[in-house]
């Protein structure tokens, strides 16, 4: 997930033969096939041909042309709204509760000058993330169930006495964004963390005889030079966030329907199909959620710089 | 015989699809959940000649929606039914008898396809309706699960309590009860069946019925607006409780539990079961179910799992002979609860009685029961359970009361039913 192909570096071509330049070149250009050719064929079959599918499938019925009426149909779902503003409000908790902690905590980490206490907290940010998806839930089944949670005292003192209580509807947002963040959050920020040792030492030792402290280099130094990478979380957070659904659909299991099967637009979409065998209605709605991260995604792209080479 | 049987079938054109080529030897694949695993292990010992490949999945309880689910993923695929399925709900057949998306119907009519006429005779009267459609039998009740009253009968003695008759006397025990002996307690609706089948069921509330293509509720009826009534009173008054009757505070206070409208199944999942009330013989009673003093002498149901056949079974005698087998053979019919087939039935009662477990006429209760169940209680292609969850439980974990949110309950199952395809005024 947290991968990022960096550019191999072009060898230096001082005092090199031309013939084993090319040599070289030739064997860096089937290196890079060998990378990128699993992916293609995987974006193919997993990203490309679904999307065509879901394409056909979002603007048919029963395999004739049906034009909107799929979008109109589920856009006058008295389900879809709601769905909407949920997965919004979700959306909201936690990419600015992720971009804010993310950043101040690498940040600490980072400055951290002890190296066998920086690598240990920030091996301990990311332990969370290798519990995948629905066991991490799981998990959490356990913290937010107020009998028999380790940390019972915190849900009482909130005012949570039953499980049904922790997980209403309106504190949802909040739960599922504490427990993507808890997931998620270490390994950005073991990659913000990397991103900041890019920053070179000299620009900080600059800044510090210029007098910064170290608040000022990071909110005038650190961050700015931060931005691409937290462009790139952003996008990629943004798109997994409008995907929600392991999280509300295994609560919606454990809480015997307290939390609804139709929270987000993901579990709306799995009804469509499943309960209803629409998968027209179903396909119509990934559609519009693959459209809402895309145009956001081309934003943060341009914004962000992200395609821009420094 | 039975290669014409097929024969025959198959010349009549009564074999719907493609993939109905009957192989006897072909393993048959089994979904269930974990209630019913021991079922398909006595049938494995049983009838070793018959390959079985158990699945066990959640049995779509709490209208959870496996069942169906994993349905629309092997119709979407063109492969991987199973050939036969337990599922926990009895509205089922509302969508597996259909053909969906040009895919036929999943389940087979067992009265034409699979089963004879003379064994389906040997249900329970009425047992068979929730999964009757048309005039064909689209699966086999496991048991049968009518709301009963439950009772213990040291607690009532000590306190000097009668068992109570009619609905009005069981809020009277509650009201003496929370004045005399606060703690002790008579219900639950901590989970999402109980409030619609064993008190709005029970007490003749009309608020999910199915008239033609129209779905009908009214939490506005008179009798309806009684259960509510009943239900906030009590509620407030603790003799009512929130919690699950499934989780770990109910266990806990179990002792305090003086009595219990709920189906026959409490029996097994309830009072012998050594996590939950674990009564000692002797101690519990089940009377006639509770009734309005004005009103018909009926009651609720809740679930009684279904077996459904498969239409796309290869392998029909295989299914058949583990069809009759889990319905009819002393262990595994009923798994527990009152099974729906009427010589396994009559059994079941008879050990129930010599055993001696529970005290008072348990058979007469049972039988009066199983007998009464209203049949103003429809089984369309949803269940009432999850607008209960979604609308009620939080709204009552909030403290409100169910009168509060009860015109909200009514719109939340009216919104589920047209999505579904029924109409609603």
């Amino acid at each position: 997930m947290t991968t990022n192909p960096e550019i191999p570096a072009r060898p230096a071509r001082g005092g090199r033969s031309p013939g084993r330049t090319g040599h070289a070149e030739a064997a860096q250009s089937r290196v890079a096939w060998l990378f990128v050719g699993p992916y293609t064929l995987f974006l193919l079959a997993f990203g490309l041909l679904p999307l065509i599918y879901t394409i056909f499938l979002a603007f048919t019925k029963r395999g004739a042309f049906a034009g909107i009426t799929n979008f109109v149909k589920v856009f006058k779902d008295y389900r879809f709204l709601p769905a909407v503003e949920h997965v919004g409000l979700y959306l909201a908790v936690w990419l600015v509760s992720l971009v804010v902690l993310v950043v101040l905590l690498a940040v600490i980490v980072h400055a951290i000058g002890v190296r066998w206490l920086s690598t240990t907290v920030r091996f301990l940010f990311y332990i969370p993330g290798a519990v995948a998806g629905a066991s991490s839930v799981m998990l959490w089944l356990f913290v937010l169930d107020p009998t028999v949670s380790p940390v019972a005292f915190i849900l009482h003192g909130l005012g949570l006495n039953s499980f049904v209580e922790a997980v209403q509807a309106d504190r949802l947002p909040v739960v599922l964004a504490v427990i993507a963040f808890w997931t998620g959050a270490g390994g950005w920020i073991v990659v913000m963390y990397g991103a900041l040792n890019n920053i070179s030492r000299e620009v900080i030792e600059a800044a510090r005889i210029d007098g910064a402290g170290p608040i000022r280099i990071a909110w005038s130094i650190q961050i700015p030079l931060l931005r691409k990478w937290i462009s790139y979380m952003v996008i990629l957070s943004f798109a997994g966030g409008t995907q929600l659904f392991v999280e509300p659909r295994v609560l919606a299991q454990a809480s015997r329907g307290v939390v609804s099967q139709d929270y987000s637009l993901n579990q709306l979409a799995f009804l469509y199909a499943f309960k209803q065998s629409d998968f027209n209605g179903s396909a119509a709605i990934s559609l519009m959620l693959l459209l809402v991260a895309l145009v956001l995604s081309v934003a943060f792209v341009f914004r962000g710089g992200l395609f821009e080479r420094t | 015989m039975k290669t014409l049987r097929i024969a025959l079938l198959l010349a009549t054109g009564l074999v719907a699809g493609p993939a109905m080529a009957a192989d006897a030897s072909k393993e048959i694949t089994v979904w269930v959940d974990a209630t019913r695993q021991p079922a398909v292990e006595v049938f494995q010992k049983a009838h070793p000649e018959i390959k079985v490949n158990m699945v066990v999945d959640d049995g779509s309880s709490g209208a959870s929606g496996t069942f169906q689910t994993k349905i629309g993923l092997a119709d979407q695929a063109g492969e991987g039914w199973p050939d036969v399925v337990f599922s926990t709900q009895n509205n089922d057949a509302a969508w597996a008898a259909k053909e969906t998306n040009g895919v036929q119907a999943f389940a087979a009519a067992l009265n034409k396809d699979i089963l004879d006429q003379s064994f389906l005779d040997g249900f329970t009267p009425g047992a068979l309706d929730p999964v009757t459609i048309d005039g064909n039998v689209y699966g086999l009740r496991n048991d049968l699960a009518p709301v009963l009253f439950w009772y213990n009968k040291p607690l009532l003695d000590q306190f000097g309590y009668d068992i109570p008759k009619t609905w009005e006397d069981y809020q009277a025990l509650g009201d003496k009860l929370a004045k005399d002996h606060p703690g002790y307690f008579l219900g639950s609706i901590g989970d999402a069946f109980e409030g619609p089948y064993i008190y709005y069921w029970s007490g003749q509330a009309p608020i999910f019925q199915v008239k033609g293509d129209e779905f009908v509720s009214n939490v506005d009826d008179p009798n309806a607006a009684k259960v509510t009534a009943l239900l906030d009173h009590m509620l407030k008054n603790g003799t009512v409780t929130q919690e699950s009757v499934f989780s770990a505070p109910f266990a806990a206070k179990a002792d305090h539990l003086v009595a219990i409208p709920g189906p026959a199944w409490y029996s097994g999942a309830i009072f012998q079961n050594p996590s939950s009330v674990n009564a000692k013989p002797g101690t519990w009673g089940a009377a006639p179910p509770l009734y309005w003093e004005k009103g018909d002498k009926v009651t609720g149901n809740v679930g009684g799992g279904v077996w459904y056949a498969s239409s796309h079974t290869q392998n029909p005698d295989a299914v058949k002979t583990f069809l009759e087998f889990v319905i009819t053979n002393d262990e595994t019919a009923g798994t527990g609860g009152l099974p729906a087939y009427q010589a396994a039935a009559a059994k079941w009662l008879d050990k129930q009685a010599s055993a001696g477990f529970y005290v008072g006429d348990f058979k007469n209760a049972v039988s009066t029961a199983a007998s009464t169940v209203w049949d103003g209680w429809a089984y369309p292609n949803f269940s009432p359970e999850t607008a209960w969850a979604k609308v009620i439980t939080p709204a009552l974990a909030a403290g409100k009361s169910i009168s509060d949110v009860a015109a909200d309950w009514q719109k939340e199952m009216q919104n589920e039913a047209q999505v579904v395809g029924y109409t609603v005024n």
